[in-house]
């Protein structure tokens, strides 16, 4: 059996491990649901039809994306960053597997241990207080589908940001910046449907948007669902196409300190 | 008290000169963290791209709650942020070190990393606060005037209570840290925003129970000369420096009970 899908289970477990810790982000996921839902009911209790939706769209998307958050790592973030300053790196790049595979596994892993972990909290809150929109058995394999995308968009995005500290020495500028275009053009902000036009026509072709705002919809069946894994699917593609090619750079750029 | 004040501001000062070794990273930084903190802003002003009123309050009234909110949140942040870092102190075992030294480990925990960062985020509330004023639409009295400082003075004292608080109960109940979340920046968020938009009985629950409503909310009500949605008595307006007294004093037995059912984590 190939390595990869080993480092995958071990990285799932490691999020096993912290149980409690998890329900308590769960729980905070809920909580943000909830102040989300509230507000945007107002608003569409204001515009109803706001940008072709519904409340109960929008308040099913509010907890639907407070579940995929964790999983998406939103808020950015790569363990390989820290091992770039450090030198650490060295020891991954030793090993006879590819740098991107390995880390790509360790994020799939990750992954999906935090939306089986932090998922119920916001589900089951949003649920209770306000019933949710519940795809049938077809949507629900879409939205596996999306949100795997999503995954793999999140981590060609972290994976670049990561990347440059072989150049930038330090991630503490770019990671704010990364962080600033994340929450805005992903629609965690605000929902994508809410920007006025030409702004929403641009969020919706940048790769942000694939995050959360295009599981989310895929999720409530809004739009057309094989154009929107196309447009996950593509960005990607590129993403991690863009990443190898980095990592070649990067490979050649560095030198490691000490003897 | 004049010890530990003392030892703040010359362990701030050390960290602050730490930070100026690094003039660009430190200017960045702080363009950096004034833009994360502006999320909030651009996201009310989408909203009110699409609509002219929300829950009942129009732009510059949920501007004036966002400004308030976020003077007292980022100024609790900047006195005390670092309590939320407690947790990791105490599950790597660095928390021990601090206890060995002379000065009190709020002081040092609250310290440390000072940057001039953290004030950076105070520009785009405090300009918004400038702008919005004039434009609030209620006839000012003296009594309302000074409410506007008094409430941004109770409301950082408030959150300053809320950090202490979650992280006394780190002592007890490490991986209690990600729900500790809801409460400070959880209330971060929700006190931009008027309480006329959540339910009543949530309403209640932040009024009661964990006293945000008196960050700005309440005051708000007589700022603007409001009527109460859940309909208490005109006094409540005026009661957020007692709250914000009471929660100081209950984050202060919360902290030293938490201090000694302290066990370090060992090896």
């Amino acid at each position: 059996m190939s390595v990869y899908p080993w480092i995958a289970w071990f990285a799932l477990r490691r999020q096993a491990a912290y149980l409690a810790m998890a329900l308590a982000e769960g729980l905070t996921n809920a909580f943000f649901g909830l102040l989300r839902a509230f507000i945007l009911i107002a608003l569409w209790r204001e515009r109803p039809a706001l940008g072709g939706w519904d409340a109960a769209d929008a308040v099913t998307f509010s907890f639907v994306t407070q579940a995929l958050l964790g999983a998406v790592q939103v808020f950015g973030g790569l363990d390989l960053t820290a091992r770039i300053r450090s030198g650490d790196v060295a020891v991954d790049l030793y090993r006879p597997v590819s740098l991107q595979g390995w880390w790509l596994a360790d994020d799939l892993g990750r992954a999906t241990g935090t939306l089986l972990l932090r998922s119920g909290p916001p589900l089951l809150c949003g649920a209770l207080v306000f019933g949710l929109r519940v795809p049938g058995p077809g949507r629900i394999a879409l939205f596996a589908a999306s949100f795997v995308l999503a995954v793999l968009v999140s981590f060609g995005l972290r994976y670049l940001v990561a990347l440059s500290v072989f150049w930038l020495h330090d991630d503490r500028g770019i990671q704010p910046i990364a962080l600033v275009l994340t929450l805005f053009f992903s629609g965690m902000t605000v929902p994508l449907v809410v920007f006025p036009d030409p702004l929403r026509a641009v969020a919706g072709t940048l790769p942000w948007s694939a995050l959360v705002q295009v599981p989310g919809e895929v999720f409530l069946g809004r739009g057309n669902a094989a154009g929107a894994l196309a447009f996950q699917a593509a960005w990607a593609a590129a993403l991690l196409l863009a990443g190898a090619a980095v990592t070649g750079a990067a490979r050649r750029r560095l030198v490691v300190q000490g003897g | 008290m004049g010890d530990a004040l003392r030892a703040y501001g010359t362990l701030a000062w050390a960290w602050l000169r730490a930070a100026a070794q690094y003039p660009v990273s430190m200017v960045l930084l702080g363009l950096a963290s004034a833009a994360v903190a502006g999320l909030d802003a651009a996201g009310i002003g989408l909203l009110f791209s699409r609509v002219h009123r929300l829950g009942g309050f129009g732009a510059a009234q949920v501007l004036f709650l966002y400004a308030t909110s976020q003077l007292a949140f980022v100024l609790s942040d900047a006195l005390l942020g670092n309590a939320d870092l407690l947790a990791r102190h105490v599950r790597e075992g660095t928390f021990d070190a601090m206890l060995l030294r002379p000065v009190s480990p709020l002081v040092q925990v609250a310290t440390e990393e000072y940057s001039p960062r953290r004030f950076a985020k105070l520009v785009l509330p405090a300009v918004l606060l400038a702008i919005v004023l004039p434009r609030l639409d209620t006839s000012w009295t003296a009594g309302r005037v000074a409410m506007v400082p008094v409430m941004v003075a109770s409301g950082t004292a408030i959150f300053c209570g809320l950090w202490v608080l979650v992280a006394s109960v780190q002592f007890v109940l490490l991986e209690s840290h990600g729900a500790g979340k809801a409460l400070t920046f959880g209330g971060s968020f929700l006190t931009q925003y008027p309480m006329s938009v959540f339910a009543r009985d949530f309403v209640r629950g932040v009024t009661f129970a964990v006293p945000l409503a008196f960050v700005n909310w309440q005051p708000a009500l007589y700022v603007l000369d409001r009527p109460d949605p859940l309909g208490l008595p005109a006094a409540t307006r005026l009661a957020s420096p007692a709250v914000a007294v009471a929660v100081c004093g209950l984050a202060a037995l919360a902290w030293r009970a938490g201090l000694r059912r302290y066990r370090s984590t060992g090896s």
